[in-house]
């Protein structure tokens, strides 16, 4: 139990303080593309400087540590219910340190108990698979660009939105016209079509997992990823919405059924602070590898 | 870049355009979702808070508590528009010439921005880092108990803390203009 609660708390405070390669690959490639002088580079020199100086320090990128969401592909016979403990007491413990910001509140009475543990809070996601190994992925979602998430029943009339790839096209896109700047981007689209409005934004999270550089396996997915992400960067937000050429990092699509009645466009908008990072341990619960 | 120290006077804040760098030196007092709310339902400031001729900003931060006071682990800011309903009233109320925070406002706190000589400053949203390294000191904290630490009001003495004006005391907004422009730009293309 120590070795995977120690484990725990150290993939809490990597993902909190570090931002993943893949992530600040793309932020300074973004840097390099925006007009000298203009405030939209400021903001991202700003970021660059707030990456470097949260690694070096071992604190939070971002003072709102947001939503805790673990994923975990385990075995079968794994026990869940001890990881959750295990998972709940790093989460207590990585938020006395500071890793994590008091973050749990309350929804009925409006009380933060400061411990950042509460029905909820963490979300543990387990998917079973046929192997050995037990792989632990972190997201940690902020507020703000939560916020700004959206989900789309189509057809959407005024967006003249119909049930087809072109309609998710103007839905997805009509979700960062309204975010502008509010999701602290550049950000990065995690997007579910189908599914039911559950299970539709749930997925559209786990698209979140995925590196930023990867192609999606499915061509028609693929092809409105990138005419997405490129599009919505033609539209001048920028970052922070202070006018600009990079508005997203990336955008992740994917796809399940749906009942006839429903066409869900399901769309999770995560922050240029993008949190993501992940483990593989081995059986007594030491950290193997990074995934990220 | 333009320097300047609180207490704010009404012509510095006037004469201060949409696109400015600023590089704010004084006092600050955090206040969000719940201060917001608990003012505009005509809840009182606490003694030792002032709010006049300064600057409230819209921040949750990572506090420690240390060895004879508090240290600032973390401090960017939240995003302003979620305090909309309450902010215009807020500023004539109270005095404030200044609104810190990321995302924008709307229109009614625009207009208190020109009928009050206010302005709201843009602090870049997850800097949380090179924000709280400008905090030189936690004077105070009010309401903790009241509405736990994100939610409590902070008062920090401040350095060289980098915003930008998004929306000016002259009916100018960036969010505006940068809205309206991105909207233009994607009816070409849908």
């Amino acid at each position: 139990m120590n070795d995977l609660l120690n484990s725990l708390i150290e993939l809490i405070r990597r993902t909190s303080a570090e931002i993943p390669d893949d992530v600040q690959q793309a932020i300074l490639a973004s840097l390099e593309q925006e007009k000298k002088g203009t405030i939209a580079q400021s903001a991202l020199q700003i970021i660059q400087r707030n990456i470097e100086m949260a690694r070096q320090k071992s604190q939070p990128i971002c003072q709102d540590t947001g939503s805790v969401l673990f994923y975990v592909d385990c075995p079968k016979g794994f026990d869940q219910i001890a990881f959750g403990e295990a998972a709940r007491e790093a989460v207590r413990q990585a938020t006395k340190k500071g890793y994590l910001r008091q973050n749990s509140v309350d929804s009925i009475t409006g009380a933060n108990d400061g411990t950042n543990v509460g029905p909820g809070a963490p979300t543990l996601h387990f998917h079973q698979h046929n192997s050995p190994e037990v792989r632990v992925r972190l997201i940690l979602k902020g507020g703000g660009c939560e916020n700004v998430g959206a989900q789309y029943s189509l057809p959407v009339e005024k967006l003249k939105a119909d049930r087809d790839l072109d309609g998710c096209r103007k839905v997805v896109l009509d979700a960062v016209l309204q975010a502008q700047g509010k999701g602290c981007g550049p950000g990065v689209l995690g997007v579910c079509i189908g599914g039911d409005r559950a299970t539709g934004y749930g997925l559209s999270k786990e698209q979140l997992l995925r590196t930023l550089p990867d192609r999606n396996p499915n061509p028609a997915l693929d092809s409105l990823e990138q005419d997405i992400l490129k599009t919505a960067n033609e539209l001048g937000i920028g970052p922070m919405g202070f006018g600009g050429k990079t508005t997203l990092l990336g955008v992740k699509i994917g796809a399940v059924n749906r009942v006839p009645a429903s066409y869900f466009v399901s769309v999770s908008y995560m922050c240029w602070a993008f949190r993501r990072q992940g483990v593989m341990l081995d059986t007594t619960g030491r950290i193997e590898r990074w995934l990220y | 870049m333009i320097k300047l120290t609180t207490p704010f006077s009404e012509d510095k804040i006037r004469a201060l355009k949409v696109g400015d760098a600023v590089e704010i030196t004084g006092t600050m007092f955090t206040g969000r979702d719940a201060v917001h709310k608990y003012l505009a339902k005509g809840g009182a400031l606490p003694d030792g808070v002032s709010l006049r001729d300064g600057i409230i900003y819209h921040c949750g931060p990572v506090v420690l508590k240390e060895e004879g006071g508090w240290r600032v682990v973390a401090a960017g800011p939240t995003t302003s528009i979620r305090e909309e309903p309450y902010q215009a009233g807020i500023i004539k109320q109270f005095g404030l010439r200044g609104v810190i925070g990321k995302g924008g406002m709307g229109d009614r706190t625009l207009d208190a921005c020109r009928e009050n000589g206010c302005v709201y400053f843009h602090a870049i949203g997850g800097a949380a880092q090179v924000l709280a390294e400008c905090i030189k000191s936690v004077r105070n904290v009010y309401f903790l108990e009241k509405f736990g630490s994100p939610e409590a009001i902070w008062e920090f003495e401040v350095e060289d803390f980098p915003v930008v004006v998004t929306m000016d005391s002259n009916g100018n907004s960036l969010h505006r203009e940068v809205f309206a422009a991105s909207q233009a730009e994607l009816a070409k293309r849908v």
